[in-house]
């Protein structure tokens, strides 16, 4: 099977400093693959590498057999790579629909209404919402929008950048629950968490990332039960 | 009472002018943060076309009013938005990513070479162009009375309409919602899949065309004007976008509505040497008590 996207040996500089050391991953069609590393391991970065933000300074980035590392963003984005980054980065001072309008960008109005329905039904909350700005909603209300809105541009490769970040369990939970019911209907996934426990129960495969480098890895089950990923991840227990 | 509703009259399509010009700052400021200099001297060019366009046309022999009006908008407006394309193009994308101190310097250049080439190409001299439309209503009040030119009235309805359609626009389009999206946030947009360059020109291209609309209504209400006529009045709308919150649409329409008529209103009733004066200080007062303008957010640093 070959990979839906592949990074081969991505080093990425910020200045004199390096954020990613060889950085050797794929991610297969269908599958659900998280990588988790702690605070400042380059984990955003590797993310927003795929968009060319920042640029890798050596290695490939390759998705669905073409190079993509020195692609334009909105490129990449059309071409069914959809991302819920870090810090939700919802639009402040739309409405919850035109929120999820924009991610229609890629693939056009097409099937727009009928989404919109869906995300819905995803997101029950987001319904009660829609014509209210975005600003005004709580954190975890501003994720699931940040997720439906990726939903909707259809992609056939889903990002996710800490969707736990700053959130109540009960809602972190609620937004895992609704990642396994996305991942059931064949979307693949790349997940990067802090939230170890979690991510790990949810995905297929998982990568460690420490300072830069990929340190670890396994199936979630794996990863789980190692003692290196329990003592560094899940407080040792 | 005559002359408070005479000057209301002339304030309001003042006002309208400015705000059509303020456009133009807030739009591009809202964008990419930075001061557009050479958003007045594209209104300058559009007053030189205005002159052109009408000169064209009735040398093909065009005379009704209507016809010459309609042709002279279409083609400054276009004209003036490739102006604006070009001056993004040239000026301004290529110094995207260096310091903001840069492309001001940029816009300053930029804005003396428009000057530079209108006087080199146009002459130096004002320019005039003839009265297309005269005549005016008037009405009694009290001992005096009220007059309204049919091409204030006419400024007056076009400006509106520009206003309007521009706001549904913003709001109710794609073009719009990706113009507020960049806006809001550049990066997101464009992992979005928004081509955030593109955006960036039409927001050039609109705000060039909303000023070509207050040069053709200015131009052929005021008949007179010289490669110098967009400093003072840039001043002024960058004035009004500041007044109602830079970066803000309705901002803009609103700050320079406000000043046309508090600049009017003093000319009129106080002393019109002055008015100048009275405008400048009123933007020191506002941005005393309120920073951010009348309809700005206050700026919250990001990290």
């Amino acid at each position: 099977m070959s990979a839906l996207l592949q990074f081969k040996d991505v080093d990425v500089h910020y200045g004199p400093i390096q954020a990613l050391k060889k950085v050797n991953l794929e991610v297969n069609q269908g599958e659900i693959v998280t990588m988790i590393g702690s605070n400042g391991a380059g984990k955003s970065t590797l993310l927003m590498s795929i968009f060319g933000q920042p640029r890798i300074s050596s290695g490939e980035i390759i998705y669905q057999g073409e190079d993509i590392s020195k692609k334009s963003a909105h490129y990449v984005a059309s071409n069914g790579l959809a991302q819920s980054p870090e810090g939700r980065r919802i639009f402040p001072g739309m409405s919850v629909e035109e929120n999820l309008l924009m991610g229609t960008i890629p693939i056009g109005m097409a099937h727009c209404d009928e989404d919109m329905q869906h995300m819905f039904e995803l997101f029950p909350r987001l319904k009660e919402r829609r014509n209210q700005r975005a600003s005004t909603m709580s954190g975890g209300e501003q994720q699931m929008l940040a997720i439906a809105r990726a939903l909707m541009s259809r992609p056939k490769l889903l990002l996710l950048d800490e969707p736990s970040l700053g959130l109540a369990p009960i809602i972190v939970k609620q937004i895992f629950q609704i990642l396994a019911d996305v991942a059931s209907t064949g979307m693949t996934i790349f997940l990067v968490e802090q939230n170890a426990n979690h991510a790990l129960k949810l995905a297929d495969r998982g990568y460690v990332l420490v300072n830069g480098e990929i340190r670890l890895t396994g199936s979630g089950d794996e990863l789980l039960v190692n003692p290196e990923v329990r003592e560094a991840y899940l407080g040792g227990h | 009472m005559d002359i408070v509703l005479q000057q209301l009259v002339n304030g309001l399509t003042l006002g309208s002018v400015y705000g059509l010009i303020a456009i133009g700052y807030t739009m591009v400021y809202g964008i990419i943060g930075m001061i557009n200099f050479a958003h007045g001297d594209v209104y300058m060019v559009s007053s030189y076309l205005t002159a052109i366009a009408i000169a064209l046309l009735t040398f093909f022999g065009f005379e009704s009013f209507p016809i010459i009006i309609f042709g002279t908008l279409i083609f400054t407006i276009i004209v003036t938005g490739a102006y604006g394309w070009v001056i993004e193009r040239v000026a301004y994308r290529p110094l995207r990513n260096s310091s903001r101190l840069s492309i001001l310097i940029s816009a300053i250049g930029m804005s003396l070479i428009l000057q530079n080439y209108v006087q080199i190409s146009q002459g130096a001299r004002q320019q005039g162009i003839p009265t297309l439309l005269s005549g005016a209503i008037r009405f009694e009040v009290g001992d005096g009375f009220v007059q309204i030119t049919y091409m204030k009235l006419f400024i007056l309805f076009a400006a509106f309409l520009g206003m309007g359609i521009l706001t549904y626009i913003i709001q109710k389009t794609k073009l719009g919602r990706m113009c507020r999206a960049t806006q809001q946030d550049r990066k997101m947009a464009s992992i979005l899949g928004i081509n955030t360059d593109r955006i960036i020109s039409s927001v050039f291209v609109i705000g060039a065309a909303m000023a070509a609309l207050a040069g053709v209504l200015v131009t052929l209400d005021y008949g007179a004007f010289d490669f110098y006529v967009g400093f003072i009045i840039g001043i002024k709308a960058f004035t009004a976008a500041v007044l109602g919150g830079i970066g803000s649409l309705p901002g803009a329409m609103l700050g320079g509505l406000i000043l046309g008529l508090s600049e009017a209103l003093f000319a009129g009733l106080i002393s019109s040497d002055y008015k100048d004066v009275f405008s400048f200080s009123l933007l020191v007062v506002i941005l005393i008590f309120r920073p951010s303008g009348l309809l700005g957010k206050p700026e919250v640093e990001k990290v």
